[in-house]
């Protein structure tokens, strides 16, 4: 068992392996250890064998995740017969987005391949199978829209019991996501951040695993497989640039302690990525913390369409902010509009359609190339977190033409188009 | 002016084991105060040695975050409820 006990990210003080997230001297967030002594000092080439021999799911990685009894399933290789398998997600060499941006090497990250189209199958994976673990019968938690659908797909596919709590105004397609899979729907009449603030509430007064409140520690490890898998997919080598959208600050805070514990172990060599952050205008608490110099995030009241990153108060800013600083990155903030061009722009030159959440990841690395913030040469990839189920956000990013059903009324229109077509 | 402090789970063991506690004062700053007169161990729990709150600690009065009010000048009125929560969930 590599995993060991919980300690304070503050004070250090530690804690038993159970179902709690804040340290109770100081309220700092409580974060894993491992022991990885048995994998150290040995030949790197036979533990990449090792990571390559296991499962095409996260469960590859069952040695940095925390699970006391290992990877579910009869055996580590079986894995992928257990539950709803994530990861494993393509890594797409981006050359036409590279292109129109000045850019050598663009890689898109597309975690929008998930069973429940987001990157939330990774955390939700880790934490409905630590839920099991710990006797709960119950997973729930606060939601801007994507980890709703994922904790209560793993919930039926788990056979467990799942409550999702959301903000009220969130896009019917997210709520339809989740709904589908029998889950207790609890629309809340607030933001976000009301939402989370009744859920803490209540991890408090329900014997449920909250997978992002009392299960936050073990939920939160479940990031770092998209360090792993993109070190893994370039063949044990790190990119120069991550590019990464920000909400909590969850995933950027763990992608880089994902390349960290690869370093130790030397499975990958070079420095940590230049980490750059990306948030919405309407609600870019850590961008603004970033850009007047402080170790802390202001709260905002969210108001963008990038509702998957309406997050007001993110729990990690002050990890984020960091992160951005010690690798060299940035957290950028971009426009509602330059959102849905950056969704209409990765969608028409990779094939990829992604959520607000892509097109603000996307905006920001066309305003790093716009702006000359960016080595051309720099290897960079794009973390693209969900899928473009918010049809909503694409309108009046093209047009629909409508013919008669004859050929010639179609060749009117081709003869009309193709160049503008060609032209992208 | 009294005012009800419902505590979390991590300051329970600290308070006797009790999810609330009565307190007075007309602001934020004055409930806490009065809190920590009844309950000395928690004041370092939730101040840091500056005297201000840690930085992850949030609290409510009546569901909103007091940094979108006042901070701990937020006045509070007669029956109101003051919720301390860590601040380290969701995403």
């Amino acid at each position: 068992m590599a995993v060991s006990n919980l300690k304070c990210r503050e004070c250090d003080a530690t804690y038993p392996l159970e179902a709690r997230y804040a340290c109770e001297h100081c309220f700092g967030p409580l974060e894993v250890v491992y022991d990885h002594s048995h994998l150290a000092g040995g030949d790197v080439g036979e533990l990449r064998r090792r990571i390559q021999a296991g499962p095409q799911n996260i469960w590859r990685y069952a040695d940095f995740l925390p699970l006391v009894d290992g990877a579910p399933g009869p055996s580590g290789r079986l894995a992928s017969r257990v539950g709803l398998p994530a990861g494993c997600t393509p890594l797409i060499r981006a050359d036409r987005l590279a292109q129109r941006l000045g850019l050598r090497e663009v890689w898109v990250k597309n975690d929008a391949a998930n069973p429940t189209h987001s990157f939330k199958d990774r955390v939700v994976s880790v934490a409905a199978s630590r839920a099991r673990e710990l006797g709960f019968h119950t997973i729930a938690c606060a939601s801007t829209g994507n980890l709703a659908g994922s904790v209560a797909a793993y919930g039926a596919a788990m056979g467990l019991q799942s409550y999702v709590f959301i903000p009220a105004d969130l896009e019917e397609q997210k709520i339809l996501s989740a709904g589908v899979y029998g889950t207790n729907l609890v629309a809340v009449k607030g933001t976000y951040d009301d939402v989370n603030r009744l859920c803490t509430e209540l991890s408090a007064e329900r014997d449920w695993a909250f997978v992002n409140v009392n299960l936050r520690p073990y939920y939160a490890e479940g990031s770092k497989t998209l360090a792993f898998e993109i070190a893994e997919q370039l063949g044990f080598e790190l990119p120069d640039r991550c590019v990464v959208p920000v909400a909590s600050g969850s995933l950027f805070t763990k992608l880089a302690k994902g390349f960290g514990e690869w370093q130790d172990l030397g499975l990958i060599e070079g420095s940590l990525p230049t980490m750059t952050g990306a948030q919405a205008d309407g609600c870019s608490p850590v961008a603004q913390a970033f850009a007047g110099g402080q170790d802390f995030c202001v709260p905002v009241k969210p108001d963008t369409i990038a509702k998957s990153l309406a997050i007001g108060n993110p729990a990690d800013g002050p990890y984020a902010l960091d992160v951005a600083r010690r690798s060299g990155g940035s957290v950028e903030s971009v426009s509602d509009e330059e959102i849905v061009d950056g969704i209409a722009l990765l969608a028409q030159t990779t094939g990829v359609f992604t959520e607000t959440a892509g097109g603000v990841t996307t905006a920001t690395l066309v305003k790093l190339a716009e702006s000359g913030q960016i080595d051309p040469d720099e290897r960079v990839v794009l973390v693209i977190t969900g899928d473009g189920l918010t049809l909503e956000a694409a309108r009046g990013t093209f047009a629909t033409h409508e013919i008669e059903p004859t050929v010639e009324s179609f060749e009117a229109l081709g003869a009309r188009n193709a160049a503008e077509a060609w032209a992208r | 002016m009294s005012v009800t402090v419902k505590l979390p789970v991590q300051l329970r063991a600290s308070a006797g084991g009790a999810s609330e506690a009565s307190v007075e004062g007309t602001t934020v700053g004055e409930a806490l105060a009065s809190l920590f007169e009844s309950h000395p161990e928690l004041r370092e729990r939730i101040s840091d040695q500056q005297g201000s709150l840690r930085r992850f600690v949030n609290v409510y009065v009546s569901g909103e975050d007091i940094r979108f009010l006042e901070g701990v000048d937020t006045p509070v009125t007669d029956g109101a409820e003051l919720t301390i929560l860590p601040a380290v969930a969701g995403g």
